[in-house]
């Protein structure tokens, strides 16, 4: 907590946005992509802080909620019908699928069980071989490299009782899909600091050439988040679009090259329906062929109907920056935590979730950035 | 948490009884032979007083004044977890909640669920805890009973404790007395059982172990109540839901609202490293050794001084007052300056995922 309350230190953050103020001069959209981004800047308090010039867009990268409907569904199937040891993170659980979540379906007597690794849950399956388990392998860059070595471990032990559905989704090409979208309105993004932990900060170069916009790493603290929207702000300001790295304690430009090279040994780059965005070409990892018996959706064969979205739902145009969440006529009305119409309103991570729960919806000056 | 050693000696004292079975059956709960054996190998003995002595259905007692009622049902897992067990929490627990109600605990009800297969070891350590929580809180277990489930149809011990209490003359403890201007005190630090259990659950592991901070409360509430009789307004212990709900709860539909200080929360360094690490709000995490109290601004001083010369309050703080500004609304100041609501907690806190 010592290093983190230095991140948390209100005089810095008070610098900072002195400075940010000092320095705008115009409106600018920003984007922070991260859920644990957005979720920061609200229970924090930080977008009320800013100048009215700034708009900070909560964008997709939250992975509980962009993991589609039918997803979900398959996970509900297995672990209902399918007689397998689910295992998942803790926030999945919650998230409805068209007719029940996890946690339902665990009150309905299937075995589902929190993890915090899925390497716990190859050690369930070594165990236990006569269970049948299956992680709920969801996520961005940063938790690829888990799951890839639980696969790779399986192999190893030779575990036939061990498979991992997955639902991995990759950040840059999420952040080509919104600015490719003809009502974007985003100026400049920061780029996930954790997914840069992973990956580096090499991806983020040709998005910068090609659609002029500043990119600035980002971490997750009240004072990192300041500092880079000051940096973006800075360059928005002055006419520039470059790549710069305010996370520069935990990210290098070239990433972690051991986690990089667990991804590459058991995934390949595919296309990925988003939920809220819809299908984004080579925006996701899939099990490459050598593991495919690792592969619960080869392993079991699903078949369940394809799941429909709520029709009210906004999600699109909120994960795109056009609204707001409580501009949306279902917000704190039909779409609630409790009985979530759309994706962002499923995990606290979520942009309309992140405004449910941290800002007022009865009163306005609560809920304004 | 508490006179740790006087807790080991008395342990020692009270040896497991010599008994022909190890483990609870289905007949243990049968009300007949072994039920009897189980009661009578020590437990009798063990929480002995006239009323529980007679044996009887249930037990008649003499009171006086306006009385406290409640009840409560534990069902926590693991039974054993650091710094308690179940039947010292499930005895605090019901205390605390009289002591809430600005009562003085006096009797205390005792029922057990037993599941088929319990260690009769564990059952007398979880007896123990119930003695020695009782004697602590000055509370009298004067009558009870026992039943026992099936393998599989419980989990090791449910216990339900019914308390009565007589009210401390001059408390008037009333959400609706409420004003703006009102000041909001924790007796301690919040969070550390929640995480206690949910470490020990999830076997995670920290540099050193968190310990529940699951104590009796009534000494702290009473000595307010004598000291400063109606300034006293509001007493609560914020268990399930933790202070967030508590504080939501408060202001609920109410003509005034709270306005909290984070920087003012006071939560053990390991704890908050903890719910850094789960994502989860200590906000939200439950406690068994604090209470929330509102009390009329001219005093709060004198409360602070009072609690941190009792045992178990010495982290006691002002962490926010009450406010006409905001009516029905807990608002969170972030120590940098942000402000964010307290809402209610949908569902259970579940860690995330990055």
């Amino acid at each position: 907590m010592k290093h983190l309350a230095e991140y948390r230190n209100p005089e810095l953050v008070e610098k900072y946005l002195a400075e940010i103020k000092k320095v705008v001069s115009k409106p600018w959209s920003i984007m922070e992509v991260c859920g644990g981004q957005t979720h920061s800047l609200v229970k924090h308090g930080i977008v009320r802080l800013l100048p009215d010039e700034i708009n900070m867009i909560h964008g997709p990268g939250c992975p509980v909620c962009v993991t589609p409907l039918s997803l979900i569904d398959k996970a509900v199937h297995l672990a209902l019908n399918h007689n397998v040891t689910l295992c998942s993170f803790g926030d999945m659980l919650r998230v409805p699928g068209s007719t029940k979540s996890l946690l339902q379906a665990k009150a309905e007597g299937a075995d589902i069980r929190i993890l915090y690794s899925p390497l716990e849950a190859v050690t369930i399956a070594t165990e236990n071989p006569d269970l049948e388990v299956v992680f709920f392998a969801v996520g961005f860059e940063t938790t690829a490299p888990a799951n890839a070595l639980s696969v790779m471990r399986a192999a190893e032990l030779g575990l036939d009782n061990y498979s991992i559905l997955t639902s991995h989704v990759l950040v840059p090409p999420a952040m080509e899909a919104v600015l490719n979208d003809p009502d974007c309105r985003i100026d400049a993004f920061l780029a996930a600091g954790h997914v840069c932990t992973i990956m580096g900060i090499s991806e983020y170069y040709p998005i910068i050439e090609k659609y002029q916009v500043p990119i600035v790493v980002t971490g997750f603290e009240p004072v990192d988040l300041l500092h880079g929207i000051l940096l973006a702000v800075n360059q928005l300001e002055r006419g520039e679009a470059k790549l710069e790295n305010q996370y520069t304690r935990i990210v290098r430009p070239e990433g972690n090259l051991n986690a990089k090279n667990v991804i590459e040994k058991a995934f390949e780059i595919h296309d990925r329906e988003w939920r809220g965005i819809g299908n984004i070409s080579h925006s996701g990892y899939e099990l490459r062929d050598a593991f495919s018996s690792y592969n619960a959706n080869i392993k079991y064969q699903i078949d369940i109907p394809k799941a429909e979205e709520s029709s009210i739902c906004i999600a699109g145009d909120v994960l795109k920056g056009i609204k707001k969440p409580y501009q949306c006529s279902a917000f704190g009305k039909e779409c609630t935590p409790q009985s979530p119409q759309g994706a962002p309103m499923v995990s606290s991570e979520g942009a309309c979730a992140a405004y449910y729960h941290f800002s007022n919806i009865n009163q306005p000056e609560l809920s304004q950035d | 948490m508490l006179a740790k050693d006087q807790k080991i000696e008395f342990q020692l004292q009270c040896p497991l009884p010599q008994l022909d079975f190890e483990y609870i059956t289905l007949g243990h709960g049968s009300g007949g032979l072994l039920t009897n054996q189980l009661l009578n190998s020590g437990v009798f003995e063990l929480l002995s007083n006239p009323y529980l002595d007679k044996q009887h259905d249930g037990a008649i007692f003499k009171a006086s004044g306006e009385l406290a009622i409640t009840t409560d049902s534990f069902v926590i897992s693991p039974i054993f977890f650091p710094g308690g067990n179940i039947g010292e929490l499930a005895v605090f627990g019901t205390v605390n909640d009289l002591a809430m109600c600005g009562a003085i605990p006096k009797y205390l009800t005792l029922s057990f669920i037993l599941e088929e297969g319990l260690a009769i070891k564990e059952f007398w350590d979880v007896m123990l805890g119930v003695k020695w929580a009782a004697n602590l809180c000055g509370v009298q277990i004067i009558t009870g009973d026992t039943k026992v489930v099936d393998r599989g149809k419980g989990d090791k011990i449910f216990i339900n404790t019914t308390g009565i209490g007589e009210l401390i003359p001059g408390a008037s403890i009333d959400a609706n007395r409420i004003e703006p201007g009102d000041k909001i005190i924790v007796s301690g630090q919040i969070a550390t059982h929640g995480m206690a259990i949910m470490s020990v659950r999830e076997g995670l592991e920290f540099e050193t172990t968190i310990e529940s901070d699951s104590q009796p409360l009534h000494k702290m509430a009473e000595n307010l109540i004598r000291d400063f009789k109606e300034k006293v307004k509001f007493l609560r212990d914020p268990t399930r839901g933790g202070l967030g709900t508590t504080l939501t709860e408060m202001v609920k539909s109410q003509p005034f609202g709270a306005n909290i200080f984070q920087d003012h929360l006071p939560i053990d360094n390991q704890v908050a490293n903890a719910c850094e690490l789960l994502g989860i709000d200590p906000l939200y995490v439950a406690n068994e050794g604090v209470f929330l109290t509102v009390v009329k601004a001219d005093i709060a001083d004198a409360v602070i001084e009072k609690l941190k010369s009792i045992e178990g309050g010495h982290q006691s703080v002002i962490i926010g007052e009450i406010t006409s500004e905001h009516p029905g609304q807990a608002i969170l100041n972030s120590a940098i300056g942000g402000k964010r609501l307290i809402n209610m907690l949908v569902g259970e806190q579940l860690p995330r995922i990055c």
